[in-house]
């Protein structure tokens, strides 16, 4: 009941923080309409990093517990990252092209590392499918999903390592945190519309978590069912022998 | 295409991504359980 009442709560902040972003916001000097693209793009960006720590957190946990229950918050952050992921490139494409005048470029730092991410993650989920046996799965997959994890931070800091067309960081930069590049309303929008995806977060991991739950629970019963079957058989053949 | 066009391509895939991703896990999750149910009505 509590995770339906977070489902209202999200969809509700989201549509609310759409129309905000589409039809409150002015459209920006220099960037006129195409910054309101950049609202969403920046929080699916923030929780891609969020999603795929917790996968490399889960994991690290399930090395040291040995609680399956830590692979199935793995998986869950690993497929709900690659959305989140996946919807942070395509709003930095639809934002790029009006602004830098190409869709994408390869010689970015940014563009690049987040490519590799996504990559990264979507190849952790094709590896889980490679075994049936959940523990061995749960031990390599957490192996992949903290070597993965190492690009988080290459991804963030990028744009002060390295050249690119992509901006320095707006607010999550050690001297911006008070002091916006920004003005306030894009920024105030900016933390409303990543307050409102970080609810949608929330409600999604949950719901992923109760699925690899119950995917397990399922392999569980599967496995119990061969076991009685094999024991099954054995006694048939033992009384026909 | 214009500014607005980008913007509506932008939010229109990532809005209807979110959307179709929760129906499928809603729809995906209740598969789940009523193949448990059926696993538990069988034993």
């Amino acid at each position: 009941m509590k995770t339906r009442i977070l489902g209202f709560v999200a969809l509700a902040a989201v549509a609310a923080m759409t129309v905000i972003a589409l039809l409150v916001v002015p459209a920006d000097l220099n960037q006129g309409d195409a910054q309101r693209i950049m609202y969403p793009h920046v929080a699916s960006a923030w929780l891609g990093y969020l999603s795929f720590g917790v996968t490399a957190l889960a994991g690290i946990l399930w090395l040291w517990k040995r609680d399956l229950r830590f692979d199935a918050l793995a998986v869950s952050g690993a497929e709900i990252g690659v959305m989140f992921t996946a919807f942070a490139i395509w709003g930095g494409m639809m934002w790029g092209r009006p602004i830098w005048g190409v869709f994408w470029q390869w010689e970015d730092p940014r563009l690049t590392t987040t490519a590799l991410l996504l990559a990264l993650y979507v190849g952790y989920l094709l590896f889980r499918r490679l075994t049936d046996d959940p523990e061995r799965r749960a031990t390599r997959a957490a192996i992949v999903g903290i070597v993965a994890a190492v690009d988080i931070p290459i991804v963030h800091f990028s744009v002060e390592w390295w050249r690119g067309l992509h901006q320095t960081a707006t607010i999550a930069s050690p001297d911006r945190v008070l002091n916006p590049a920004a003005p306030m309303i894009f920024v105030g929008t900016l933390l409303g519309m990543l307050g409102a995806f970080t609810l949608a977060w929330a409600y999604l991991m949950i719901r992923r978590y109760q699925l690899a739950r119950a995917d397990l629970a399922r392999e569980e019963a599967v496995r119990i069912g061969r076991l009685e079957a094999a024991r099954h058989g054995v006694l048939r053949s033992e009384v026909t022998r | 295409m214009s500014d607005a066009g980008f913007v509506v391509a932008a939010y229109a895939v990532i809005m209807g991504g979110l959307g179709l991703y929760t129906v499928t896990l809603w729809r995906r999750l209740a598969a789940a359980r009523r193949g448990l149910d059926r696993d538990d009505e069988a034993r």
